[in-house]
């Protein structure tokens, strides 16, 4: 293995080239990792690799919303308390996660799985655009754009804007400026244009 | 004695990259020192100092301090954000057209601030209201000529004999225009209209204002496009993904007739009368 030229047990070696190719898993944390599992009971060891197995044969795409999930449809789509008329449209699975925790959002979702960048060649074909038109039937009354606040997610914003307006639904987005426990002297001009531009009466 | 640890640099932000649990690997092209990548750590996090001062498209100030892989981007001050720019979903992708085309052409740490003050007056204009896409032409000639790639227009690219006002023919692999004698033995060279064959020429040696007084209509603003396109293809050896983004937005706009550019009717590919950024 590549910086590793310390004789090391054939298993060891392998466990830690592996765990090294995580993201955000140096060699050295790869190391520790490896040999902390070489301290703990054989039972969590084989906990931890049920757990990344399950997550690869379980774990599929809903047809509906297109989050991660280990049912069709997820459990989001599934719950009959949801308003299904609302859509909110993220860009990937882990940005549902913050949205529910706020516990004041009852709609439901549509994952794109990426954004609109031209540079690197995604376009509207490469992300779950098709399908979230096909969701777009009589009972949608809103759609949410919750894209990123980044040009990427403001261009799939307004692309998607361009493709949804037509079909009479109302679109908003997720309001931009100022974030809290921010510092207004360290804020930028754009996103203090946005929050001057979206002030409300108090 | 060894350069100092810290640097300035005026820069456009040409690319963004996550990187790592929070950070970004940005490519930027700086007046100072030309093209360069570096870090910005922490700068997705909601409370970062950098946030917005290094976002796409975007003209800043910077502070970066030498790494040993990546340099680090220490401070950020936004001069220009270019807010109309981005609003604008077809400003914006020309926008991203032209960062697409500067990251393609220039190698890392190649000083050169004729294309630093072409590329930020470009971004000026598109993001001032000026036609899209006579900014577009007008950068890409003038950029190809900062480069060291400035297509022969003048004289024939072949036989080097004075090219007359009649159509000739546009030939990238030659460098530029061939006379109707040499452009025989050209197959793959493509008839250049004389309008189009004017206009190039003029707008290769003036200003951008000067170049605005000029009136291009739906045809001759395709053909101009399709010319440069095809050198720019040529050097580049392949073609560019944003131009593929741009094609498809016109081809959408035709069919759906939602949006107009500013100059640019539905009935043809563009129609525009410039209205001069001041750049």
């Amino acid at each position: 293995m590549k910086g590793n030229t310390v004789p090391t047990a054939q298993p060891v070696a392998r466990l830690i080239e592996q765990l090294n190719k995580l993201p955000g898993v140096g060699l050295k944390s790869a190391q520790r990792m490896t040999y902390h599992l070489l301290r703990v009971p054989v039972e969590e060891a084989k906990a931890l690799a049920e757990a990344i197995i399950d997550v690869k044969e379980k774990i599929a795409l809903c047809s509906m919303c297109f989050n991660i999930t280990d049912t069709d449809p997820c459990l989001i789509c599934r719950d009959e308390s949801r308003e299904r008329n609302r859509i909110c449209i993220v860009e990937d699975p882990l940005d549902i996660l913050p949205l529910e925790r706020t516990r004041k959002y009852r709609g439901v979702y549509h994952v794109l799985h990426g954004v609109i960048s031209p540079g690197d060649g995604v376009g509207p074909d490469d992300l779950k655009i098709k399908e979230l038109l096909g969701r777009l039937g009589g009972n949608v009354t809103e759609v949410i754009l919750a894209t990123n606040p980044n040009v990427e997610g403001e261009a799939t914003a307004m692309y998607l804007q361009r493709l949804i307006a037509p079909l009479g639904i109302k679109i908003t987005r997720l309001a931009r400026g100022l974030p809290y426990g921010a510092d207004l002297e360290y804020a930028d001009d754009a996103t203090l244009s946005r929050a001057l531009e979206g002030r409300q009466e108090f | 004695m060894s350069p100092p640890r810290n640097y300035p640099a005026e820069a456009i932000v040409l690319k963004c990259r996550e990187f790592g649990e929070a950070d970004k690997v940005l490519t930027i092209y700086t007046r100072e020192h030309g093209k360069v990548r570096a870090v910005a750590k922490g700068v997705r996090r909601p409370g970062s100092k950098l946030g917005g001062h290094v976002d796409l498209l975007t003209h800043s100030q910077l502070m970066l301090a030498h790494g040993r892989n990546l340099d680090i981007i220490t401070q950020a001050q936004t001069i220009e954000p270019f807010i109309e720019l981005k609003g604008d979903l077809d400003r914006l992708s020309c926008g991203l057209y032209v960062v697409e085309l500067i990251d393609s052409f220039t190698e890392e740490h190649l000083e050169c601030r004729e294309i630093f003050d072409l590329t930020l007056s470009t971004i000026q204009r598109l993001s001032g209201g000026a036609s899209p896409e006579a900014v577009i032409r007008y950068f890409e000639l003038h950029l190809v000529d900062h480069l060291g790639y400035r297509p022969q227009l003048h004289k024939c690219a072949l036989c080097g004999t004075q090219l007359r006002p009649v159509i000739n023919f546009f030939h990238p692999v030659s460098g530029g225009v061939l006379c109707p004698d040499c452009a025989r033995n050209v197959p793959e060279a493509r008839q250049l209209s004389l309008n189009a064959f004017k206009v190039l020429r003029l707008w290769q040696g003036c200003s951008f204002d000067e170049a605005c007084r000029v009136r291009i209509g739906g045809e001759l603003a395709g053909e101009l496009e399709m010319a440069m396109r095809s050198y720019l293809k040529y050097l580049l050896e392949r073609d560019l993904k944003a131009a593929a983004w741009l094609d498809r937005l016109r081809r959408e706009r035709l069919s759906n007739n939602t949006t107009k550019l500013v100059g640019v009717d539905t009935a043809g590919v563009g129609n525009y009368n410039c209205t001069s950024a001041g750049g």
